[in-house]
């Protein structure tokens, strides 16, 4: 990696969306064969960068150098062709077809017009074989799971002689063990000479497999370092824009790091069985005290979470509250019984886009509100304010949509719809999930404020230090059981890693685990 | 929009200024098009005029008025109805052979004449329930599982009637399309009171808000607490009820009910309507009284080129030109 | 999958014996009935198997499957057509108006109009981002008028001395023209979809349009393409509709539309695109078909046939998607 001429160059990118100046002279310097991290708050202008480097937007100003050229490709296609692939967030394949097809989409080879079979076939195999991928490539995308999914994605990405492969956010939906042969690939790619460009939230990850890093905040290049050159908290610093010694104060989440005065016994699941995807889980929580909920993708977290809900139906067990038995055929029984659940996928499964503030906010309440099927409007109006207030949610007021809202605000629209139900138990899916460190941490604070209030809160979390910092206890699922429940005085990042991977009492039986997790 | 609210008897309320445009702005288009035909046809079509005409255009929309209500509700959720045209036709084929047969309960005076009303308009909304019911119970998609009875139910209603046609007269059912109170035709009464019942539900109930949270995200209104399935089914068996009330006002016009004619492609009349109007076919967002001026845009530009001595044919053309006209000029409103 | 070691992350499960049997009864589930309907008719009737009686049922439906297997290509993109039954009608009274030039010059135009309607509704549809349900409804109220238009609001008789109606009456080897033309276009359309890009892509495009565009694959030109093919075929079902008729009727064709989305869906088709084949799209003409057939041996009224259709689709869509339901939960 010499300081030789670098494969793309990127200067003085400016960009205005109308009304907001989202880069400003930003740059990005990617070498031959690197791995460069690309790193920044929501909002800090990496997408807009990725997008105008593809093609998808337009420049205002700046000039890119790929490859010794001057560039401005005019399509992600124009860019693909010309060695510049990119592998989205959200897997963007076609489930339905095979995975050769996928892989060749666009330019299948051909025996007298009609396609070759066979051919594309055996071609796919080859292909994906050389990242030591067995398949069988005739199948549909969709019966395979998302980790390697992602890997057809980047088969299809380097079997078009790519120089550069923009990889945004690849593992937000993969476990640790994917997110390994992810990364393997990547040294692979590397070692063939092929740049990648590395979008993350995950830290850890940036440092596991980056040379260098690139950072922004508002929409310029505040930094571009070696990654073995700056620490975790200074890079976290640079994000954020603030002293390091103000980050080191805060430590990385909002959570106050101390044990809150659990109350009596609210909830309690005992031998939780549902589909083929809980064989069995026990868990309680306490009035006051938040439970976290670890464990790898497949672990059944969110099934979990459903299943107490009345989302998805129990096969077996049972539920209690205040040690009575409850039986929830919907969510609005659970939500009756003084329990709210923040799901995992705000947009899929919380907000409701082209409905205001205010009706997402009540959406919930809305039978507490009316009488005889007729909503009051000034009492929903001033729940609506005084939610806006209290959570700190910045709008243009109840009525704007919600979907014009930033993922942070939506976020606490969707918490504040549970909130002014003054539920009992709040079960929250991932809810710091790809929103930005600023209001994550207020999101963070606010949750262990509500705790001390009296809530049982039931958190899911991949986030290590969001279980660690966060939770007076840790409950650790493995294939759809409670293999581990840490108390506080035991949980570390180690432990529950371990848990995750191996369940509590016994670390050498590995390969015993259930398949079938699709 | 703001017409609509005093005649529902609303208060005024606080909106933002922004939200407020943005929502009126959805039907203001399609308004100002209204205003200015029909403004055209006062200065330029003498008989426009006339009460008469102003009676004729209300009388020939009101069905369709109505049965584009109900579908406004089952778009608002995500859905569509297609089987309304054919509902009309089953109810418009029930209600003679009820009140024509001498049955008992049937020959009672009043009572009689109510119940050739509701009897065919209940059976009409429990086929709309029977459309609910697959889409919720059997999670069919709604374009399949009530192109089951555009197919069937009009065959029904042949099969009942062995595709004869029924003349009849009875004063006392065809009241419900032949009274004028105060000169209005009682339809347009009937048209009006709907159109105002159903604004005001969508702005102002629990039902209106769980209507369009379903077909803004199903998923997150039922986590929400959302009863999904009752108010799904409750929109089909509205749309089928209403779908009814205007098979019985059309038979009791012509005072013979053909149940190969009644309600035919009404579906895509009230579609049109709905799409005119500014409610957009993916759902979650909905506007009654953009459907009310809908109907009565594609009614007038019919009725002016007719009086202009434009072949039916042509006028057909035209409001095809301006559906898609429509739908184009509010997508573009919209983002 | 957590256990799983990463070298062989990408050893997918093999699907459960019962899901397999599911998925074929879903995806045979017409042909399932269309065999057992015919066994039944064999026995119940006689002439049920006759050459007269076959060569029938495939005369009378030939305008359906050609219409069927045009709404297939389009609803395999996620689309829908709903304006194939005016552009039938119209293109019959064009075909009748023309009928004194020849058959070629007839057909000619007849389809050549509808590939133009079917490429004005792609162009709408792309172009201008509109719902394909509301611009196609457009345009079933556009054709119409022009077919009302054309025909001066009455029914145009085919001159049965340009040679027109032997379109109708003739064939191959006992084979009508519309017969060997159904089973043409169906042998090719199965070539199409499966054995070239444009096949693959119309599939592609309905699985995910957001990822056929970032692979690069011309999904407007894939659009034009399929509501030409849905257009033109419409309009080869119209010209025969007039040879069979002797007569151009602008108000021919109501519901026809439904009809074939009906046969799309009976087939097995998923009507959000991405999923999809001709073979059962042919089945599912056919078992509509035999359907009305068995009906006129039964000498039951016609009307009863629209009802007995209703509770047929009702029973394959309910079937189907308890099925699908089960797969989808065992996958």
């Amino acid at each position: 990696m010499a300081q030789s001429e670098p494969l793309l160059l990127m200067e003085g990118i400016t960009k205005t969306f109308p009304g907001v100046l989202a880069l400003q002279g930003a740059s990005l310097r990617v070498g031959r064969g690197e791995v460069h991290a690309l790193v920044g708050q929501n909002g800090a202008g990496k997408s807009t960068m990725i997008k105008i480097l593809t093609g998808a937007y337009r420049r205002d100003a700046g000039s890119i150098i790929f490859d010794g050229q001057a560039v401005d490709f005019q399509s992600p296609q124009q860019a693909q062709s010309q060695g510049v692939s990119t592998i989205y967030q959200e897997v963007n394949l076609v489930p339905f077809r095979s995975v050769s097809e996928n892989i060749f989409m666009g330019r299948e080879p051909r025996r007298f017009g009609l396609i070759d079979w066979r051919r594309m076939n055996a071609e796919a195999s080859t292909i994906l074989e050389r990242f030591g991928i067995r398949v069988d490539v005739t199948q549909p995308l969709l019966q395979l799971n998302v980790a390697v999914q992602q890997m057809v994605a980047i088969a299809r990405a380097v079997s078009f002689r790519s120089k550069l492969v923009i990889m945004d956010e690849p593992t937000s939906s993969l476990d640790e063990r994917e997110v390994a042969t992810l990364f393997d690939v990547i040294r692979q790619l590397k070692q063939e000479g092929v740049s990648v460009i590395f979008v993350s939230h995950r830290l850890d990850e940036l440092y596991a497999v980056c040379d260098r890093v690139t950072i922004m905040r508002d929409g310029q290049t505040v930094d571009d370092k070696p990654m073995a050159g700056i620490t975790k908290l200074e890079l976290v610093a640079r994000m954020l824009g603030k002293e390091l010694g103000e980050v080191r104060r805060l430590g990385t989440t909002g959570f106050v790091t101390a044990t809150h005065q659990a109350k009596q016994e609210l909830l309690t699941a005992h031998g939780l069985q549902s589909g083929h995807k809980l064989h069995g889980v026990d868990l309680d929580v306490r009035a006051g005290e938040i439970v976290g909920l670890a464990g790898l993708l497949g672990s059944g977290r969110t099934e979990v979470a459903r299943a107490i809900f009345g989302a998805d139906p129990i096969d077996a067990g049972e539920i209690q509250m205040d040690g009575a038995e409850v039986v929830f055929k919907s969510p609005a029984d659970a939500i009756n019984a003084g329990i709210g659940f923040c799901s995992e996928d705000r947009k899929t499964e919380g907000i409701i886009p082209y409905m205001s503030v205010r009706e997402n906010l009540t959406l919930a309440l809305l039978p507490v509100l009316a009488r005889n099927g007729i909503v009051a409007r000034d009492k929903q109006q001033a729940i609506v304010e005084q939610f806006i207030k209290r959570l700190g949610i910045k709008t243009a007021g109840p009525d704007q949509k919600i979907r014009e809202l930033s993922g942070g605000n939506q976020q606490k629209v969707l918490l504040a719809r549970w909130l002014c139900l003054n539920p009992r138990l709040l079960i929250l899916d991932e809810p710091t999930r790809g929103i930005d460190v600023g209001a994550k941490g207020e999101i963070q604070s606010l949750i262990n404020e509500l705790a001390e209030g009296g809530l049982g809160v039931l958190m899911i979390s991949s986030e290590l230090e969001e279980l660690t910092e966060g939770c007076d206890r840790v409950v650790v699922l493995r294939d759809g059981q409670a293999v581990a429940e840490l108390a506080h005085a035991d949980l570390s990042e180690d432990a529950i890693m371990t848990a995750m991977a191996h369940g509590a009492e016994s670390t050498t039986d590995q390969q015993v685990g259930r398949h079938g997790e699709a | 929009m703001a017409k609509l609210d005093r005649v529902a008897g609303l208060p005024q309320r606080r909106f933002a200024l922004p939200e407020r445009f943005r929502a009126v702005g959805q039907t203001y288009g399609a308004l100002a098009v209204l205003l200015l035909l029909v403004l055209y046809n006062l200065v330029f079509t003498p008989s426009f005029r006339t009460l008469a005409a102003l009676n004729l255009n209300l009388t020939q929309v009101a069905t369709t008025v109505i049965v584009a209500t109900g579908m406004t509700l089952v778009i608002a959720t995500g859905g569509i109805d297609l089987s309304v045209g054919s509902l009309m036709a089953i109810a418009g084929a029930l209600a003679p052979m009820l009140f024509s047969r001498n049955l008992p309960l049937f020959n009672i005076p009043v009572l009689g004449t109510v119940l050739a009303w509701l009897v065919p308009i209940g059976v009409a909304g429990l086929f709309g329930l029977f459309n609910g019911m697959l889409v919720t119970t059997f999670r069919i998609q709604p374009i399949i599982a009530t192109l089951i009875l555009y197919v069937g139910g009009r065959g029904i209603a042949q099969v009942a009637t062995s595709g004869n046609i029924q003349n009849f007269k009875n004063p006392a059912f065809q009241v419900i399309g032949l009274a004028r109170p105060l000169g209005i035709p009682v339809q347009v009464i009937l048209m009006l009171v709907i159109v105002a019942i159903a604004a005001w539900v969508m702005r102002a109930t629990i039902f209106g808000r769980y209507v369009l949270a379903i077909g803004g995200n199903e998923p997150a209104a039922r986590l929400a607490g959302v009863p999904v399935a009752r108010i799904k089914r409750m929109v089909y068996v509205i749309s089928g009820l209403l779908a009814g009330l205007a098979g019985l006002i059309v038979i009791a016009i012509n005072s013979s009910s053909d149940a190969n004619r009644v309600g035919l492609g009404m579906e895509l009349d009230a579609i049109a309507a709905v799409a005119v109007g500014g409610t957009p076919l993916t759902g979650g967002r909905a506007t009654i009284g953009g459907t009310l001026i809908g109907a009565l845009i594609i009614q007038l530009i019919r009725s002016t080129l007719l009086s202009k001595g434009v072949p039916f044919a042509v006028a057909q053309i035209v409001i095809a030109g301006i559906i898609l006209l429509a739908v184009y000029v509010q997508r573009q409103r919209k983002v | 999958m957590a256990t799983i070691p990463s070298s062989t992350a990408g050893s997918a499960t093999p699907a459960a014996p019962e899901a397999r049997i599911g998925s074929m009864l879903q995806r045979q589930g017409a042909l399932i009935a269309l065999v057992v309907l015919t066994c039944i008719g064999a026995l119940r009737y006689n002439g049920f198997i006759s050459t007269y009686n076959i060569v029938e049922l495939l005369r009378y439906n030939a305008m359906f499957g050609l219409i069927a297997l045009g709404m297939t290509f389009v609803i395999m993109t996620g689309g829908i057509d709903l304006s194939v039954g005016a552009v039938a009608a119209l293109a019959s009274v064009i075909a009748a108006l023309l009928s004194p030039y020849g058959a070629t010059v007839a057909v000619g135009a007849a389809v050549g109009t509808g590939l133009l309607i079917g490429l004005f509704n792609g162009w709408v549809i792309t172009r201008f981002n509109i719902a394909p349900f509301i611009t196609t409804l457009a345009m079933l109220l556009g054709a119409r008028g022009a077919a009302l238009l054309l025909a001066k609001n009455a029914a145009v008789s085919v001159d049965t001395a340009g040679g027109y109606v032997e379109i109708g009456l003739n064939g191959v080897l006992g084979i009508p023209f519309p017969v060997i033309m159904l089973l043409v276009a169906y042998v090719l359309g199965s070539i199409v979809l499966n054995y070239t890009r444009f096949g693959r892509h119309v599939l592609a495009i309905g699985g995910n349009e957001d990822a056929a565009r970032l692979m690069g694959l011309p999904v407007d030109r894939i659009k034009l393409g399929v509501y030409a093919l849905s257009g033109g075929l419409a309009a080869l079902a119209g010209a025969i509709l007039a040879a069979l008729t002797y007569t151009g009727i602008p108000t021919e064709g109501l519901g026809w539309e439904l009809t074939a989305i009906a046969a799309v869906v009976v087939g097995g088709t998923l009507l959000t695109g991405g999923i999809g084949s001709v073979g059962t799209t042919f089945v599912g003409v056919l078992l509509l078909g035999l359907i009305i057939n068995m009906l006129s041996f039964e000498n039951l009224s016609a009307y009863w046939q629209s009802v007995i259709r209703g509770v047929f689709l009702l029973l394959v869509v309910v079937l189907q998607n308890q099925l699908s339901g089960k797969r989808k939960a065992a996958a």
